[in-house]
């Protein structure tokens, strides 16, 4: 094999098998950093090695042993720390690995990377660190690729992720999966993570450009890799169901021009019927073990609007139905205020603006913009202008993605 | 590893009166009680209020004497716990059975760092 084929062998099995091997050595080193360093060390080894050696017989067995033995390397230099030795000891203790060696695929490593997960995204760690460590650890995301995806600079996200690989080496936090008796509240944070990921890709919050379709790719992706590690949990699935059915519009959402397309105005034909069509199975996957959950939900009412011909053809009211089960559960301002704006189609504009005043009574929608494109939309068809130009005057100046900005600005200029 | 359980009081200076000590007391003992059971207990101690306190530091190579500190915040350190646990979230486990969350006060969770 030539030098070029090894180097494209060798990057192939880091994409596929990176992870995996990162969360075996962070788990017995309980330190996702070194875990890192070590098997970033293990491939450029590999490089160096394969050409004249060739593969081994197992490459991601091999990658594994060879950052081990790096891993005990960097902790016997250390000077200080009686239980970095021991560690030492206890991972040389373990060499050759527990390994089968003789299967020469990935399968011979134990799968920790659900525990990678739960350790990323611990509830002791700021929600922007969970999100980075993930796409970082799990999505094999570039420090440079997430700094871009949220807008920050290369140096802030660098720090952010030393700083919580740090945390979870110091405060050892746990490369395991929670207990039972943890684990609806755990598995939640992780799904909060993903969907986060996932909205940060579908809703850009600032800057030119409105969607990032490979976030949204790397939220499903890593949703579907839940999903296959812990199986029969509705709502993994039903977060995976309402990406999908999001994500099946991402065609039409935006128009040849780069401008925004209200759900109203999309062309449904122009929707992944295939990936609509997966997400209802997944939902209905879901549905089987009977218990629902703000995912579910929210996945369900993305079903409504899937399964409507034409936007007048929506069932508003199963849509308002389906947002007062959803209020019950996860009882926020944004929830309420989405729920309003059903009221409005399902009822009427009038009782579309009552339901909007209860949403925002308590002020914390004060400055969330999509309020007041709301107020403004609800205001026209009741035929207050006045109230619907104010609104969206005050919803162009609080947005900070300029398409949607200008979006909501041309909005504005039709009506004087 | 261990961990120390910081109680920040959040209230200000607080006076209890006798009646206070004695419903309050009686939960700390049953803690204490319980990280033992569980070979968690390390050590422990409250804390009297900042009131009570006097701060040294190095003033331009001088030694000063300071009353206080009379901190800005309300908040204070009002007592420690410092426990055995395998992981952070067994140390959780411990924090949030705290008898100081029921009466307002925060518990920051730390570890106590190996200089061996």
């Amino acid at each position: 094999m030539t030098p070029p084929d090894v180097a494209y062998g060798v990057e192939a099995l880091f994409r596929r098998d990176a992870d995996r091997c990162v969360a075996v050595l962070a788990r017995a080193l309980g330190d996702l950093d070194r875990a890192e360093d070590a098997i970033a060390e293990a491939f450029a080894v590999a490089l160096e090695r394969w050409p004249e050696d060739g593969f081994p017989h197992n490459p991601a067995a091999w990658i594994l042993t060879t950052a081990r033995r790096r891993a005990i390397d960097a902790l016997r230099r250390e000077r200080r720390g009686a239980e970095k030795q021991a560690l030492a000891a206890r991972l040389e203790a373990s060499l050759p690995p527990s390994i089968d060696e003789t299967r020469g695929d990935v399968s011979a490593i134990p799968d920790e990377r659900l525990e990678l997960i739960f350790a990323c995204c611990h509830p002791s760690l700021q929600m922007e660190s969970r999100v980075a460590l993930t796409l970082r650890s799990l999505a094999g995301l570039t420090t440079e690729e997430i700094a871009a995806a949220f807008l920050v600079p290369v140096a802030t996200m660098a720090q952010r992720i030393v700083r919580s690989k740090r945390k979870i080496r110091e405060a050892v936090i746990p490369f395991d999966v929670p207990p039972l008796s943890q684990l609806p509240e755990r598995l939640a944070d992780v799904c909060t993570v993903l969907y986060l990921i996932f909205n940060q890709g579908y809703f850009a919050t600032a800057g030119p450009s409105l969607m990032r379709t490979d976030l949204c790719e790397e939220a499903i992706r890593l949703t579907r890799l839940l999903d296959a590690l812990m199986p029969a949990e509705p709502e993994v699935l039903g977060l995976l169901s309402l990406m999908l059915f999001t994500h099946a519009r991402r065609e039409v959402r935006i128009d040849g021009a780069g401008e925004l397309v209200t759900l109203e105005e999309q062309d449904r034909s122009r929707w992944d019927a295939a990936m609509a069509g997966e997400a209802s199975g997944v939902l209905t996957r879901a549905a089987r073990h009977g218990t629902d959950g703000p995912f579910q939900l929210m996945a369900a009412i993305a079903a409504v609007h899937a399964n409507a011909a034409t936007a007048a053809q929506t069932d508003w009211q199963a849509i308002v139905t389906l947002y007062d089960r959803l209020l019950e559960l996860a009882p926020t301002p944004v929830v309420a205020l989405n729920r309003a704006v059903a009221v409005g189609f399902a009822k009427g504009a009038q009782d579309g603006l009552l339901a909007l005043d209860a949403a925002a009574s308590d002020g914390r929608l004060d400055d969330y913009s999509p309020y007041y494109v709301a107020r403004a939309e609800l205001a026209r068809r009741a035929g207050d202008e006045a109230v619907a130009k104010a609104a969206l005057q005050r919803a162009v100046a609080l947005t900070k993605n300029e398409r949607e900005r200008a979006f909501l600005q041309r909005r504005l200029n039709d009506r004087n | 590893m261990q961990y120390m359980l910081l109680i920040y009081n959040q209230t200000g200076d607080v006076n209890r009166t006798e009646e206070q000590w004695d419903e309050i007391i009686p939960k700390y003992r049953a803690y204490g009680d319980m990280l033992r059971a569980r070979e968690a207990y390390v050590s422990a101690a409250p804390l009297a209020p900042p009131s009570s306190a006097t701060t040294l530091r190095m003033q331009q190579g001088q030694k000063a004497v300071l009353d206080g500190p009379f901190a800005e915040t309300k908040e204070w350190l009002g007592g420690y716990y410092i426990v055995n646990a395998a992981t952070l979230d067994e140390a959780l486990r411990y924090a949030e059975q705290c008898p100081a969350l029921q009466h307002g006060a925060a518990v920051e969770v730390r570890p106590v760092l190996d200089t061996a």
